[in-house]
């Protein structure tokens, strides 16, 4: 008799990637988190920049400031269940290929990332932006918000897998993260400024989205070379 | 004992003289061969010493970058240390890079810090970022993981480098003329040899700093596993932590 085939690297993925989503949707936890945090910084920005609406640079600004460090909490999140309850372990021993857990984590914060970004969006335009954008505009800001999420769930996968391991999680996790992740909010701010402006053509500069791509790419690439020696042993 | 294992002191001496020599002589040429820089005046000299710090840091993060692919492929705890020590150093260069920039600006726009020099703004990005690499290495007890990791990081964060200069030089209109540009520089021909003496000079110098760290560092693991040998485990106790990875002495 022969011994069932271990299943494909995309197979053993997607039950990975599913188990995330389930366990968040049973007990949301990080994703409230992200959303409260997100929420609770646009008043911050609210009292701390006297302002009651902002637009162009400053409200990429602050919607990339805050999309940002929301993302660190889940970033942060993201394989301590795993090391608290065994998870990791469960997965070495299973007879798949290690790239799978990186697609698997990625895409789920890839998920989660959409899954905030379509709560704190539209909050950020009821209670802090000042034009209202057309569904033209909303249309390029997603591709934005896409292209920088890409990057964001690439690098911030890598950075939680090293931090996990590491004493001093939390730490690590902001003040690796953050440097790493300065050109996407670089990127995605400059290529956000004009589609949040209240005058002018509301326009994509093509070399925005053009960065981000290929940091996605550079780091993408990066990732799965480098994935297997962060989860060894 | 007889000393079977490689010396890491060899040539040392004859090395720091060397660098020694090229700095000095480096230096001399900036200060009194290379002429007066029309526009700046005399602040403009801090140049022979600014960019040659930034662009040898910038190859010190490369070169550790490197040993960690090295150190990946081949497990072999030396590459850890190359690596290691190299970034260590290149932070420092590249600590004092920003130092010497943040004067210059001071001099030639009369502010500390300028914003709109997209180079000096990415160097301090990647200072920030390689300066995670000691808490990074600290955080992580088991010595063999620290390399691992530490390695993981020093291939990411050299990838970021040159992304991070485009991103930022995209960011800003440039304000500066490059000094060295891809049709191989502006500079006059007595700046140009001021210039490349004292970057020989400086990749010297960092060359030169990098094994007498590395001899130290060997020396001291041999002296430590000497201890033990004579005196128990006890006799030569690690005192307080350290970052740096543990190099056996054989």
């Amino acid at each position: 008799m022969s011994a069932p085939s271990p299943p494909s690297t995309l197979g053993a993925a997607r039950a990975v990637l599913a188990k995330e989503l389930r366990l968040e949707r049973r007990a949301p936890q990080t994703l409230v988190a992200m959303a409260l945090f997100s929420a609770m910084t646009y008043v911050v920005f609210h009292f701390a920049l006297r302002r009651d609406t902002v637009e162009g640079d400053l409200a990429s600004g602050v919607l990339w400031v805050t999309l940002t460090l929301a993302a660190l909490l889940g970033i942060g999140r993201l394989f301590v269940a795993d090391r608290d309850e065994g998870g990791l372990e469960g997965f070495l021993l299973a007879p798949v290929d290690r790239t799978a857990l990186l697609f698997a984590k990625a895409g789920a914060l890839l998920a989660f990332l959409a899954a905030l970004e379509l709560v704190a969006v539209p909050l950020f335009a009821v209670l802090l932006l000042g034009p209202s954008p057309g569904a033209g505009t909303w249309l390029r800001l997603v591709a934005v918000l896409l292209l920088a999420d890409l990057g964001i769930a690439v690098v911030g996968t890598l950075v939680a897998a090293i931090a996990v391991q590491t004493r001093a999680r939390d730490l690590i996790t902001s003040i690796l993260a953050l440097p790493l992740l300065l050109p996407v909010v670089i990127a995605a701010a400059r290529a956000s400024a004009p589609l949040l402006a209240l005058h002018g053509d509301h326009a994509l500069t093509g070399r925005w989205p053009a960065v981000l791509g290929l940091y996605d790419l550079v780091f993408g690439l990066l990732a799965y070379a480098l994935f297997d020696f962060l989860v060894e042993d | 004992m007889p000393t079977t294992r490689k010396l890491y002191g060899t040539r040392l001496r004859a090395l720091s003289i060397l660098t020694a020599v090229v700095l000095t002589g480096g230096f001399a040429l900036a200060a009194f061969y290379a002429p007066i820089e029309a526009d700046q005046g005399f602040s403009q000299k801090i140049f022979y010493l600014h960019v040659p710090l930034a662009i040898v840091s910038l190859c010190g993060f490369i070169f550790g970058g490197i040993c960690a692919i090295q150190y990946l492929r081949t497990n072999d705890p030396r590459h850890d240390l190359r690596a290691y020590t190299a970034i260590h150093q290149s932070l420092i260069f590249c600590a004092a890079a920003l130092v010497t920039g943040s004067i210059w600006a001071k001099a030639a726009w009369g502010q500390w810090w300028v914003w709109d020099e997209p180079t000096l703004v990415s160097f301090l990005i990647v200072f920030l970022l390689y300066a995670t690499y000691q808490p990074l290495r600290f955080s992580i007890e088991d010595p063999e993981k620290q390399s691992r990791y530490a390695a993981v990081f020093a291939i990411v964060a050299g990838a970021f480098v040159p992304l991070n200069f485009l991103a930022v030089r995209l960011a800003n209109p440039l304000i500066h003329p490059r000094v060295l540009n891809s049709s191989g520089g502006s500079l006059p021909v007595d700046m140009k040899a001021a210039f490349y003496a004292c970057l020989i000079g400086m990749a010297l110098l960092f060359v030169t700093l990098w094994k007498y760290e590395m001899t130290a560092k060997h020396n001291r693991a041999q002296l430590r596993s000497l201890k033990r040998k004579l005196g128990g485990p006890d006799a030569a106790a690690i005192r307080g932590r350290s970052a740096a990875p543990r190099v056996s002495a054989s």
